[in-house]
């Protein structure tokens, strides 16, 4: 286990217009491969959290290391770059485009690469890769030519897990994964995020439902308007304690 | 797998196959394009049967360039989200610059470059204002269509509208028998676009900024430079296009282009393009564009008072969003 933690976060600061939506947060992720729970009432400021870390915003003051050493993330790509894939509550799937292609917008396995953004795309290669990459998260699918809108809620869910599954390094970001999900796909995303550990790979989970993190966070980080109200090991507070700590 | 069907019997794998390549068909956007040219066509040899005759055939073609490559650039900017109103001004302000260049003693080569990306700065800044203020593009370029056509009208007062003599317009509308080389022109760029469209990673990027802005964003996708170069490639088109034109008269207009982006949107759409972005094709800019010829020209052949052509390209306009949607519903619920 090594001493610097993959990502900390120091003294991040978010306003939006009048709302302070994150106050003074400072915190630490991946020291070693983890799981971490992110909870909090709405509006509490999580998606807020995450979209900083992901470079979908800028914080207004505050600082993000990588491995100890500062980073810029101005941009999801950046994010992306440093190793971080992130699964967005609301936005993943372009509908009226291919499962492969979705799996791969903006990281286009390419022939032609100097030609640039006029690169061809090599797409006997995405529909292979993103086949298997279905396969890996259990997701049997016929073709990946068909459109995104055809799927079910879930199978959408589980290509967005796929893709962010295949580009994985460092750090996986799940924002309500679970949302919209039956109980078996529940129990597949929630198989995915703990095997994710023993591949040395670390995430950040949120989800309103504690029975959901409870069993397979190693931490706990309970958030409320906008700030940090606790930080929990694995057993330290019972499950009803810490719903109690949510609300 | 075989599959037992309703009436209990089972398929073979190869009625499966084919049932799955049927449904993948009738789900074309472009479907009811297709079905609508047929039936069109159709319908005029039956009334006229000189409309399917050469002569009419070259004729239809001879002039499709223009609202083509108006209707080509219209639905790749449709493509990825935005609009524009102003191409029928761009159609008219392009060649104007570009002979009041050529009267200013620019060689000809020069003002056709310099007035082409003038076409380009204009889309530029269309983009650019819409994006910047995150204002509708309906607006942006509604103010342009009339800030644009304005402008051709004052240069076209300040030097007399004459065609200079010396002009290189064979390159566009010389004749190779009888077709004109414009043709030409537009299907290379149509060829060239298809590529870029549906096989190059901009055009990933392009269907992916139509179809989902925040989500393409969140890939990393730099949605704003995506949608700046469609603005900036669907003005060069339409200024290209009123290039054409003015070569093929031999005399500039400053009313040139008048209307032509309600044709060209109607042609998007006929073609199967979702005004709501992400969806659509060069194939469906074509056909569009060729059914709106058709009509134009089976028109004229069967003596259709040329009034009706207008209520002809809204009733088509609606009846082919009518046909997909009915078309797509149906093919939905298929099973394969
Ligand atoms: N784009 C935005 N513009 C203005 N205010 C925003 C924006 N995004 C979030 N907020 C505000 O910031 C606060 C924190 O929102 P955030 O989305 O981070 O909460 P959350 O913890 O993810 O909530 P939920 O569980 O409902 O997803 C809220 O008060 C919200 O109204
Ligand atoms: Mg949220």
């Amino acid at each position: 286990m090594s001493d610097l933690p993959f990502l900390r976060c120091e003294n991040l600061q978010k306003w939006y217009g009048g709302v302070h939506a994150l106050k003074d947060v400072t915190l630490e992720f991946g020291r070693g491969a983890e799981v971490v729970g992110l909870l909090g009432d709405n509006g509490a400021g999580k998606s807020t959290l995450i979209k900083i870390l992901s470079g979908a915003h800028r914080p207004d003051t505050g600082r993000i290391l990588i491995d100890g050493t500062p980073a810029r993330i101005r941009s999801p790509r950046d994010s992306m770059n440093l190793g971080i894939e992130t699964i967005y509550q609301y936005t993943a799937m372009a509908p009226q485009m291919s499962i492969a292609r979705n799996i791969f917008i903006g990281r286009e396995p390419m022939r032609f690469n100097w030609l640039g953004p006029l690169g061809l795309l090599d797409r006997k290669m995405m529909n292979r890769v993103a086949l298997q990459a279905l396969r890996d998260v259990d997701l049997h699918l016929r073709s990946a030519d068909t459109p995104v809108e055809e799927l079910s809620g879930g199978e959408r869910q589980g290509v967005a897990i796929a893709r962010a599954m295949h580009f994985r390094s460092k750090m996986l970001i799940l924002d309500e994964p679970t949302n919209h999900l039956s109980l078996k796909e529940t129990t597949k995303v929630l198989d995915y995020v703990s095997a994710l550990r023993t591949q040395g790979v670390s995430s950040i989970f949120i989800s309103h439902n504690l029975h959901h993190i409870y069993p397979i966070a190693d931490r706990m980080i309970v958030m409320a308007r906008g700030a940090v109200v606790a930080e929990l090991n694995r057993g330290d507070l019972s499950i009803e304690e810490v719903a109690r700590l949510i609300v | 797998m075989n599959q037992p069907t309703p009436g209990g019997a089972v398929t073979s794998p190869g009625g499966q196959r084919r049932r799955a390549l049927t449904k993948r068909l009738l789900l074309l956007p472009e479907i009811s394009g297709i079905v609508l040219l047929v039936l069109v066509t159709v319908g005029f040899a039956i009334v006229a049967p000189a409309f399917l005759s050469m002569r009419s055939v070259v004729n239809i073609l001879n002039i499709m360039p223009e609202l083509g490559l108006v209707a080509l650039g219209t639905t790749i900017l449709i493509i990825a989200g935005e609009f524009d109103l102003s191409v029928g001004s761009v159609f008219a302000l392009v060649p104007m610059v570009m002979l009041w260049l050529v009267n200013l003693g620019v060689p000809p080569a020069a003002a056709m470059a310099l007035s082409l990306m003038v076409g380009m700065a204009i889309g530029a800044a269309n983009g650019y204002i819409t994006l910047h203020f995150a204002i509708p593009s309906f607006i942006t370029t509604l103010g342009m269509l009339f800030i644009a056509r304005s402008l051709a009208v004052i240069l076209s007062n300040l030097a007399p509208p004459a065609f200079p003599p010396g002009m290189p317009v064979d390159f566009l509308v010389a004749r190779i028998d009888r077709v004109q080389v414009s043709v030409i022109w537009l299907l290379v760029i149509c060829a060239i676009a298809a590529v870029i469209l549906h096989r190059t990673k901009i055009g990933n990027w392009i269907y992916a900024t139509g179809g989902a802005q925040q989500a393409a964003r969140d890939m990393g996708i730099n949605t704003r430079a995506v949608k700046l170069s469609c603005f900036a490639a669907c003005s060069l088109l339409a200024g290209f296009a009123g290039m054409i034109q003015t070569f093929r008269m031999q005399a500039p207009m400053a009313s040139a282009g008048d209307g032509i982006e309600l044709q060209a949107i109607a042609g998007a759409v006929i073609g199967g393009t979702a005004l709501t972005g992400g969806v659509g094709s060069v194939l469906g800019a074509l056909l569009g564009t060729i059914l709106l010829r058709v009509i134009d020209t089976g028109m004229t052949t069967s003596r259709v008072d040329a009034n009706w052509f207008q209520l002809a390209i809204g009733v088509l306009t609606v009846l082919s969003v009518v046909v997909n949607v009915v078309i797509r519903g149906r093919a939905a619920r298929m099973r394969a």
